[in-house]
C-alpha cells in the first residue's frame, strides 16, 4: 500500500501539465465563466462526500459531516454550471435582429 | 467487475472534464463545455452512488436535494453579484474538502489507524489545512465584494502582521508533522481540531489585510486552493478522478492569478503579503489641480463627430449597474455609423473577466470587447475615448511617475485619445486611493455623476440631436 503512492503522484503532475496547456488556451472573454466552471468541475469532490455519507456502518457524526460536505459540493455543482451557462448564453457575435432575449 | 466500472465512469468523467475546458478557447463552442462538464460530474455520482459499500441512502438523497434547493437560487444572482457568488463557492468547495478531510481522519483513527500511512496522512492534512483556510478567506472575501457591514472595505493592517500569520502557520505545520508521525496517539484527537482552527483562523487573517483593487488576485489564488485541497482528498482516498479535477481547478486558478498579477505588474507575495493602499496618503496634499468639467450637452456634442470612440469600462460601471445605458449609447452611436470598441483591462472589475459578462450581458457583441494591449495599438486613432467608472486602469502615473504605488502597471493608453471624457461619482480618489494624472490632463473633461444617469442624459443629447443633421 505504501507505494502505491507513485501512479497518483504521476496522475497529478501529468493532470496539472494538461490543466495549463489547455487553460492558457482559454479565451479571456471568458475568464469569468471559466472560473464558475472550474468550481463546478472541482466540486467533483462530492465523489469524496458520498462515500463518507453512504458508508455501511459509520458513525452518526461522520455521516452528517459527509451529508454537510456533500450539500457544499452539491450546491456548486449546480450553481455551477447553471450560472456558467447563463453566462456564456450572453456572449453573441452580432446582436442585430435578435431581440435581445434569448 | 464493479470496481472495473467505476474506474472506467471515472476515467470517461475525467476525459470529459477536459474537453468541457479545452471548448471554453471560445465563445462559439463554449457551452458544449458546460454540457461535457455536466455529462461528466453526472457520470461520477452515478458511478460512486451505485458502488457496493455506498448502502445508507437517506442522507445522500437529502444532502444532494438541499444542494439543489440552495444552488439553483445562486445561480440566478445579478450578474453584478458573480464576484461574491463566485467567492462564496469556493467557500463551500474549501468547507466540503475539510469536511471530507474531518471525517475521514476519525473514521480510520477509530476504526484502522493502519490506514493511515505517512502519505495518507500528508495528504489528509494538506486537504484540511487548505479546506478550512479556503473556507474563511473566501467567506471574508465574499464578504468585502458583497460590503457585508461587519466586514472591514479597506485593508486592514497592524505591525508584525506577517510574522502572526507566518508563526500561525508554522505552528499548524509543527502540529501536523506530530499527527503525521504519530495519528493513532491519544493527544491525536486533539490536536488535529486545533490544526482544523488554526486553518479557519489563518483564513481570514490571510484576507483582512488585502484591499478590493486586489480582489481579481485573490479571487484566483483561492480558486487554486480549493482546487488543490480536491487534489489532496484524491491522494487520501486514491481516486484519481478527483486528482485530474482538482489539478484542472488548481492550473486555472493559477494560470488566472499569474495573468492578474502581470496586468497589475504586482507579484503573488506582494499581493499576498503586501497590504496595499496604505502608503500613498501622504501624496495628496501636494500641488493643487484642477478638474475642468464638462455638461453631457457639450460631450455628446464631440461624440456626434467622431469616427472611432473607445469606451473604457470598470468596476463603477458595475456598481452603478450602467451597462444596459451604455449599450444604449452603443446603439446611438453606432446608428451614426461611428465605430465603438469596449476596451477590457484583465483586472478592470472585481474577478477575472468581469466586465466582459456585465457587457455581454447588456448584448453587446463580444467582437468588440478589445483586450488591452490591441487597444493600445488604436487608441491614438481614436477620437473620443469614454472612461466609464474605471479608474487605476488607466491612470498615466503607471508609464511615468515613478513614486507612484502603480508605477510599471500596464494601463490603458485612454491618455492618448484626441479627447477624454471621465464619468466619476465624485471627485475623491478610486479605490487604490491615489489621484489619476488622467483627470487634470488638458483634453481631459469630467462628466461627474452617477454612470448610468450621465449615460443616460448622453443618449438622450444624441438621440434628440439626431434631427439635425
Amino acid at each position: 500500500m505504501t507505494n502505491d503512492f507513485w501512479p497518483t503522484l504521476y496522475v497529478f503532475v501529468l493532470a496539472s501539465f494538461i490543466g495549463l496547456g489547455v487553460i492558457r488556451r482559454v479565451s479571456r472573454l471568458l475568464h469569468t465563466p471559466l472560473m464558475s466552471l472550474t468550481n463546478a468541475i472541482s466540486a467533483i469532490a462530492v465523489v469524496g462526500a458520498i462515500l463518507v455519507t453512504g458508508a455501511e456502518g459509520s458513525p452518526l457524526h461522520i455521516r452528517v459531516l459527509g451529508a454537510i460536505a456533500l450539500f457544499a459540493s452539491m450546491a456548486n455543482i449546480v450553481s455551477g454550471f447553471l450560472i456558467t451557462d447563463r453566462m456564456l448564453k450572453m456572449f453573441k457575435t452580432d446582436t442585430r435582429g435578435d431581440g435581445g432575449h434569448r | 467487475m464493479i470496481a472495473g466500472a467505476t474506474q472506467f465512469a471515472y476515467l470517461v468523467a475525467s476525459a470529459l472534464f477536459i474537453f468541457a475546458l479545452h471548448w471554453m478557447n471560445t465563445p462559439a463552442t463554449a457551452r458544449k463545455g458546460v454540457y461535457a462538464g455536466v455529462a461528466g460530474t453526472t457520470i461520477a455520482v452515478i458511478a460512486t452512488w451505485a458502488q457496493p459499500s455506498v448502502s445508507h441512502h437517506l442522507w445522500i438523497i437529502i444532502a444532494i436535494a438541499a444542494g439543489f434547493l440552495v444552488g439553483v437560487p445562486l445561480s440566478r444572482v445579478p450578474l453584478t453579484a458573480v464576484p461574491q457568488r463566485t467567492a462564496l463557492s469556493h467557500a463551500f468547495g474549501g468547507a466540503a474538502a475539510g469536511l471530507v478531510g474531518t471525517a475521514e481522519f476519525y473514521l480510520h483513527v477509530s476504526e484502522g489507524p493502519e490506514y493511515l500511512t505517512p502519505f495518507r496522512m500528508i495528504a489528509l492534512i494538506a486537504e484540511v489545512i487548505l479546506g478550512y483556510l479556503t473556507f474563511t478567506g473566501s467567506l471574508m472575501a465574499a464578504g468585502k465584494l458583497q460590503e457585508v457591514k461587519w466586514v472591514p472595505q479597506r485593508p486592514v493592517t497592524y505591525p508584525g502582521q506577517n510574522v502572526v500569520n507566518l508563526a500561525l502557520l508554522a505552528a499548524a505545520i509543527a502540529l501536523a508533522a506530530a499527527i503525521t508521525v504519530s495519528p493513532a496517539a491519544p493527544w491525536a484527537r486533539l490536536a488535529f481540531p486545533a490544526i482544523v482552527a488554526l486553518a479557519l483562523l489563518f483564513g481570514v487573517l490571510l484576507i483582512i489585510p488585502i484591499g478590493g483593487a486586489d480582489m481579481p488576485t485573490v479571487i484566483a489564488i483561492l480558486n487554486s486552493y480549493a482546487g488543490l485541497s480536491a487534489v489532496a482528498m484524491g491522494f487520501v482516498l486514491d481516486n484519481r478522478l478527483l486528482i485530474t479535477a482538482g489539478a484542472l481547478d488548481g492550473s486555472s486558478g493559477l494560470i488566472l492569478a499569474i495573468i492578474m498579477c502581470k496586468a497589475m505588474n504586482r507579484s503573488f507575495t506582494n499581493v499576498l503579503f503586501g497590504a496595499f493602499g496604505q502608503v500613498q496618503q501622504a501624496k495628496a496634499a501636494g500641488e493643487q489641480q484642477v478638474y475642468k468639467s464638462e455638461t453631457p450637452e457639450g460631450a455628446a456634442q464631440i461624440l456626434q463627430q467622431a469616427s472611432l470612440v473607445v469606451i473604457i469600462p470598470g468596476y463603477g460601471m458595475a456598481v452603478a449597474q450602467a451597462q444596459h445605458k451604455v449599450r444604449e449609447l452603443y446603439d446611438q452611436l453606432k446608428k451614426r455609423g461611428t465605430t465603438v470598441k469596449f476596451a477590457i483591462h484583465p483586472v478592470a472589475g472585481r474577478m477575472p473577466g468581469h466586465m466582459n459578462v456585465l457587457l455581454a450581458e447588456a448584448d453587446i457583441p463580444y467582437t468588440d470587447l478589445v483586450e488591452m494591449d490591441d487597444i493600445n495599438l488604436d487608441m491614438p486613432q481614436a477620437d473620443v475615448a469614454l472612461v466609464v467608472g474605471a479608474n487605476d486602469v488607466v491612470n498615466p502615473a503607471a508609464r511615468s511617475d515613478k513614486s507612484s504605488p502603480i508605477y510599471g502597471m500596464p494601463i490603458i493608453d485612454a491618455d492618448k485619445a484626441r479627447t477624454v471624457f471621465a464619468i466619476k461619482r465624485s471627485k475623491n480618489p478610486g479605490f487604490a486611493g491615489i489621484d489619476n494624472a488622467l483627470y487634470f490632463s488638458d483634453h481631459t473633461w469630467m462628466l461627474f455623476g452617477d454612470a448610468k444617469a450621465v449615460i443616460g442624459e448622453l443618449v438622450k443629447e444624441l438621440a434628440g440631436g439626431a434631427g439635425m443633421h
